[in-house]
Formats: C-alpha cells, sequence, structure tokens
C-alpha cells in the first residue's frame, strides 16, 4: 500500500501534465516544459552516479575508510570530506546518496554534515562560475566565510543527534 | 556530463575486468537505489517546475533589486530557499543583479540559502536522513546564510 501511495502524484502530475498538452493548456505546458528541462539534467546525471556508488560500496571495504574519517579521525578527517566534496559537481541532492554510503563506511555524523555543507557551497568548478560574474574578492570572502559556519554546523548537528540513534537511511 | 560519463564508463571497464561478479553486483546495487527513488524525484521536479513557473526569472530579479535592506534581504532568503536554480543559471542572474544595484550582502545570502537549503528537495532529502534531521538541516542553513551575508555586508 505505502508502494502505490508513493506513485500516485508523480502519476497524477504526468496525467495532468499529457491532459494541458492535449487541450493546449499554455500554463500547464510550461510546467511541462520547466519539468522536461529539469529531468533531462536529471535522468542522464544521476543513474550514473548511482552506478559509481554502487561499485564504490562494492569495492571499497569498510575498514579501509573508517579509520579516515570516523569520529576518532579528528581534523585530517574533516579536511577529507570537504576536499571530497570540493571535487565533485551537481545539485545538493545528488549529495545525498553520497552522504549515505561515507555513512555507511562509517563516516562520524559531524563529517557527513560537514560534507554536506562543502558539496552545496564550495564546490570547485562552481567557485570558478562564481569569480567569473561575481569576482575574486566576493568570492574569496564567502568561501572563508562559509567554511567555519558549515563545520560549526557539523559539530551543532552531531551534539544534537548524538544520543537520538541517528541514521542515514537507504532510500 | 561528459566527464562523468567517461569516468563511469572507465570503472566499470575495469571492474569488469577485475572481477565480473562484484561489477554485477555493485551496478544492480545502484541501479535499484535510482528506481527506488525515482518517484520521489519526480515528485520534487514537479513542485521545483510548477514554482519555477509561477515566479520566472525577470520577478525574481525585480522583486530582489527593488526591496533593499531587510525587505530585500528576506526576499533573497526565501526565493533562495525555495527555487532550484543550477548554477550556470544563477551566477549570471547575480551579476545581473549587482549590476542593476542590489548589495552583495543580499546576494551573499541568496547564493547561500539556493546552495544549502532546498525546500523543494525535502521529501528527496527526508528519504535518506528522516523528516526531522532534514527540516532542522534546512532551517539551521537558512540561519546560517543570513549570517553570512551580515558578515559579507560589513566587508564589502
Amino acid at each position: 500500500m505505502k508502494d502505490v501511495k508513493k506513485y500516485i502524484f508523480p502519476v497524477i502530475f504526468l496525467i495532468l501534465i499529457g491532459l494541458s498538452w492535449l487541450f493546449d493548456f499554455a500554463s500547464g505546458e510550461q510546467i511541462g516544459l520547466n519539468f522536461w528541462m529539469f529531468f533531462k539534467e536529471m535522468i542522464l546525471f544521476l543513474p550514473l552516479m548511482f552506478i559509481l556508488i554502487g561499485l564504490f560500496d562494492v569495492w571499497v571495504p569498510r575498514e579501509k575508510i573508517e579509520k579516515h574519517i570516523s569520529k576518532e579521525s579528528g581534523w585530517k578527517g574533516t579536511g577529507l570530506v570537504i576536499l571530497l566534496a570540493t571535487l565533485q559537481a551537481g545539485p545538493l541532492y545528488s549529495a545525498f546518496p553520497f552522504a549515505y554510503i561515507l555513512w555507511k563506511k562509517g563516516c562520524s555524523i559531524r563529517n557527513v554534515f560537514i560534507y554536506l555543507g562543502a558539496f552545496s557551497t564550495i564546490k570547485i568548478p562552481m567557485l570558478t562560475f562564481e569569480i567569473g560574474f561575481l569576482g575574486l574578492k566576493f568570492s574569496l570572502l564567502r568561501t572563508l566565510i562559509t567554511m567555519p559556519v558549515f563545520i560549526l554546523i557539523g559539530y551543532l548537528m552531531e551534539w544534537y543527534l548524538k544520543d537520538k540513534d541517528f541514521e542515514v537511511k537507504q532510500p | 556530463m561528459g566527464l562523468l560519463s567517461i569516468f563511469t564508463g572507465l570503472c566499470i571497464i575495469v571492474s569488469l575486468i577485475v572481477n565480473r561478479h562484484k561489477t554485477w553486483a555493485g551496478v544492480k546495487k545502484g541501479a535499484l537505489m535510482f528506481f527506488r527513488l525515482l518517484p520521489t524525484l519526480v515528485l520534487m521536479l514537479a513542485l521545483v517546475s510548477i514554482v519555477l513557473y509561477l515566479i520566472p526569472e525577470e520577478k525574481l530579479s525585480e522583486y530582489m533589486g527593488a526591496g533593499s535592506g531587510i525587505a530585500g534581504w528576506m526576499t533573497a532568503a526565501l526565493f533562495g530557499s525555495v527555487a532550484l536554480i543550477p548554477g550556470f543559471i544563477a551566477y549570471p542572474l547575480c551579476g545581473i543583479l549587482i549590476k542593476s544595484g542590489v548589495a552583495y550582502s543580499v546576494i551573499a545570502v541568496f547564493i547561500t540559502t539556493l546552495m544549502m537549503t532546498g525546500f523543494l528537495t525535502l521529501p528527496l532529502e527526508a528519504r535518506f536522513f528522516g523528516w526531522r534531521v532534514s527540516i532542522i538541516r534546512n532551517i539551521v542553513s537558512l540561519a546560517a546564510a543570513l549570517l553570512i551575508g551580515l558578515i559579507m555586508g560589513f566587508f564589502l
């Protein structure tokens, strides 16, 4: 039953878009075009990422990386997840599956959220764009101010979740 | 995009050469995760396309350009949290906004909320972290964005 419910809204949406095209309903057609634009981007990008995550999961044993990014890893672990995040590309929602796999391989709560923070704000491919349009000074300043802030968020989330049986679920 | 396809292709080939069995297991695992997430993804993209229709880009710059001070900040934070605009559209837009007189601090708030928070991606985020933690993360990030804008305002 829960599975059926999951599909109801997407299916209704797609039917409404289909009807809009059939009856020349302009607003619906525009929403459909927007949807197609995003869907195209996602459907090319995400399956590849999930395949990489699947391969990462079967090839990299937990023991190998746990000691580098776990609770005991200290600043080295934090530096490592930030470095990993800055080298990636894509929208925030593509970071969630990777956060899951890091967690599964023994990453600490703090480092999971620091990873999300770094991924969303200081990806290097995006920074080049930012410097181009807003200038080096803006970009440098924003990076320097943002970094301690998301590290702090990592500590805050860890403190809040430490005795709440938190886990990153496999979707 | 092209780079990612080449990289994924290479990984699969190398993995196949070393161990066919493991490769199959990994690819299957990834594909399974993707298909289980697909309905949530479609729902999220549907929400995004409806919101983007209701608030077109021109309107976005109009509202943020008009409101300076607190109003501009709130508009930037609100739009940034709700919108899901890819970087290659957002940065040129910010460039235009700066030229039309929007303060750097407002731009910083917009950019940071745009990147760190996503109220429309909440259904997806909740599949991984649960609703409560996802909502907390988004609210904390929103507050952080305002703080970052405030500090940026001192320097620029």
